[in-house]
């Protein structure tokens, strides 16, 4: 194992200059490391049930209204469900809205939780972690590279399931100008634009998931446990978001402020939340991100 | 730190040197969590203890200041906290609905219609955050901000549209004065008569203005430091009650030391603990607000409603219920309504004829009822007789077991003694 260590131990010295890697090689390895993953079944299946939840809400939403008679986006279908839903039947842009705000408590989250938490522990439990090491990267690399890949995953998620939305909603409803939550209506490629911020934001808001994955998963070399981890925490902090005795702590939740993203759609924008969401995931990142670098360049690689 | 960091690792694993580099590894997400939390702990504080060097005012001349302000354009950022010791109202759905969000199952606000009475009970309990915009009198728009939703009331001249973004329905009524009087019209007429005063009109202006007209000899009303709210210097005008049976314990409003608007009312019950009613501004901006925030059109495929002539409905139907029903008619002719005593210790009186609450000494249904009201309110007796008092933090009530209401932000002694008087 000493041999996997001795490379690392130069690149990242305080003193002097660090060996130079050239910048080629090292975006080679992002890049095959993104190509690894995305050509992984388990991926393109994670990636499937995402675009998948968009069509079924469309097609509920579609068969609701069609039942439902005149009433339209103001009646039954627009009670109880997930926010915007009763725009849908107007805007398919709705959908959109609609089918993050669905995903976004869960069914992302557990997709990103599957690929942090699999991305080193995943590579220890195949044995091809301490083959990555002997390249001359370094394990900050690695680590970094590792993020990376997983915060492609969670951007590439949201696309996929914005773009899945925005499909069924073109074809199950009519597109037009988009209805802003204060009542205002704006063009349809200003709402395009808007939905293009609201999914990089969403995507943003899952970095700080993604750091706590990714330091689960230097924890252990069994794959498996650094997801279910990931996940289980996320229920768990998920559940501790609901209960009301709880709110002193709440502020601090990585998804307290999660939906927040339909603060875009208001007019002016309400950034006060969105600032919030931001700032606690960048904290995130910080605490877990630094953490997972302190275990994963001290550790004892032996699979 | 980074200088102290060991770098010759190729001496090996065994020694403590290993350990040692370990720990200092481990102790930069430690550092950079102890930041974190030092931050949060620290800057609210700095921000709320900032009390700027302003020049002496005495309490006369900042009341007038208040009365001679005239900013007729603003817009902010207005967040209410009101702790009233109620049960938490349904409704209010903030709190549950932050991040357990859509998918796990129906959340309860969507079930609420646009009417404002509805969302106006909403803030009667909780936190929340509202957007108001003011252009003179007659341009006027304040949002409430839900999770995911908008409530929005816009008023421009003698229109008042209200829009709910989550049912996708807009009411449209026509104010019908003008001028200074029509300001929050619309929710002024159409707030629910059973809220305590300061909520109807929940901008900090208002509610200075109400705890303003209420001082009297029976108030006394200081000048108490200065802060700084909204990221602007203000003046802290301390109002407290001189009579003792108030329950309120004092009120604390910030003036702008520029513009003299009132930027943060804060309202303690005289029991302690967390303010009972806290309105403030977050972000307040005194320019012109963009001409475009007070025009409204309804949104293609929103739900219109006009409540003129849902309110004149209503006036007929609810007329033609009035006739029938003899008792209610008694009770306006004769005044049941009084109000006893003066200032802060008034006491709004209703008298009833019946036989008021059933007691516990019943029996059937009567008895359960009574056994369950002994549970909520306290029996207390006097010389009028007996009956139970509620309590919240700043309201009392007494129902006597005749019937009669006596109701006041004063303690439960001061119920009793005015029960006792009016026998």
């Amino acid at each position: 194992m000493s041999q996997a260590e001795a490379p690392e131990s130069e690149a990242p010295g305080p003193d002097g200059p660090p060996r130079r890697l050239p910048r080629r090689w090292s975006l080679g390895l992002l890049r095959s490391e993104i190509g690894t993953t995305f050509l992984r079944w388990r991926t393109l299946a994670l990636l499937a049930v995402l675009a998948g939840v968009p069509v079924l809400v469309g097609i509920a939403v579609k068969i609701e209204t069609g039942r439902g008679g005149a009433s339209g986006g103001s009646g039954g279908g627009g009670e109880g469900g997930p926010a915007f839903i009763s725009q849908v039947t107007n805007n398919g842009l709705f959908l959109v809205f609609t089918s993050l705000a669905v995903t976004l408590p869960f069914f992302l989250p557990m997709a990103i939780g599957v690929i942090a938490g699999d991305s080193l522990a995943g590579e220890a439990n195949a044995g091809t972690l301490r083959y990555l090491l002997v390249a001359p990267a370094g394990r900050t690399r690695l680590l970094l590279v590792k993020y990376a890949t997983t915060l492609t995953f969670c951007l590439v998620a949201t696309l996929v399931v914005a773009f899945s939305a925005l499909a069924t909603g073109a074809l199950l409803f009519p597109l037009g100008k988009v209805t802003l939550l204060s009542g205002t209506s704006i063009s349809l490629g200003e709402g395009l634009l808007r939905a293009l911020a609201i999914a990089c934001v969403v995507a943003l808001s899952l970095t700080g998931l993604a750091a706590v994955g990714l330091f689960l998963s230097t924890l252990t070399t069994s794959g498996v446990a650094a997801m279910a981890t990931t996940v289980g925490l996320l229920i768990t902090v998920q559940i501790l978001d609901t209960i009301p005795q709880l709110h002193a702590i709440q502020p601090y939740l990585f998804p307290h402020y999660w939906l927040s993203f339909a603060d875009l759609l208001r007019d002016p924008v309400y950034w006060d939340q969105l600032q919030k969401d931001l700032g606690l995931q960048a904290l995130y990142v910080a605490v877990f991100g630094s953490a997972a670098w302190a275990r994963f360049t001290t550790r004892d690689i032996t699979a | 730190m980074p200088r102290n960091e060991p770098t010759e690792v190729t001496e090996g694993w065994g020694g403590g040197r290993s350990g040692r580099r370990k720990a200092v590894r481990y102790a930069v997400p430690v550092a950079v969590a102890g930041v974190a939390a030092a931050t949060i702990g620290l800057v609210p504080a700095f921000a709320g203890s900032g009390s700027p060097d302003l020049p002496k005012i005495s309490a006369q001349d900042l009341i007038a200041k208040i009365a001679k302000s005239d900013v007729q354009q603003l817009s902010g950022t207005v967040r209410v906290t009101t702790d009233l010791g109620l049960p938490s109202l349904p409704g209010g759905g903030a709190g549950a609905f932050g991040g357990a969000g859509h998918g796990d199952g129906p959340k309860g606000k969507d079930g609420a219609t646009a009417s404002p009475q509805n969302k106006l009970m909403e803030l009667a309990s909780g936190a929340h955050t509202l957007r108001v915009a003011a252009d003179g009198p007659t341009k006027q728009r304040v949002s409430i901000v839900d999770e995911a939703a908008e409530y929005s009331i816009i008023h421009n001249g003698n229109q008042v549209w209200a829009y709910d973004s989550g049912t996708n329905t807009a009411v449209h009524s026509t104010a019908a004065e003008h001028g200074k009087g029509a300001r929050w019209h619309h929710e002024r007429k159409d707030a629910p008569k059973d809220l305590p005063k300061g909520l109807k009109n929940a901008t900090p202006q208002d509610l200075a203005q109400q705890a303003l007209k209420a001082a009297g000899d029976t108030t006394s009303v200081t000048v108490d430091g200065t802060a700084r709210v909204a990221g602007r210097d203000a003046y802290q005008l301390l109002i407290k009650p001189k009579q003792s049976a108030s329950t309120i314990g004092s009120i604390r409003i910030a003036v702008d030391a520029a513009k003299g608007v009132p930027l943060k009312f804060t309202l303690t019950p005289k029991s302690g603990g967390a303010a009972a009613i806290d309105v403030g501004y977050t972000a307040v901006d005194f320019a012109k607000p963009a001409a475009g925030s007070f025009t409204f059109t309804p949104p293609k495929g929103a739900k219109v409603v006009d409540a003129d002539k849902e309110r004149a409905k209503a006036a007929r139907q609810h007329g033609k219920d009035f006739k029938d029903r003899k008792g209610l008619e008694d009770f306006k002719d004769r005044g049941g309504l009084n109000v006893i005593g003066k200032g802060w210790t008034s006491i709004a009186t209703i008298k009833g004829s019946g036989s008021g609450l059933p007691t516990g000494k019943g029996h059937g249904a009567a008895g359960d009822a009574g056994t369950f009201l002994d549970g909520i309110g306290e029996k207390v007796t006097g010389s009028f007789g007996s009956g139970r008092v509620f309590s919240t933090r700043l309201v009392n009530a007494l129902i006597t077991d005749h019937g009669t209401v006596y109701v006041g932000a004063v303690d439960k002694q001061a119920l009793i003694d005015a029960a006792n008087a009016a026998k």
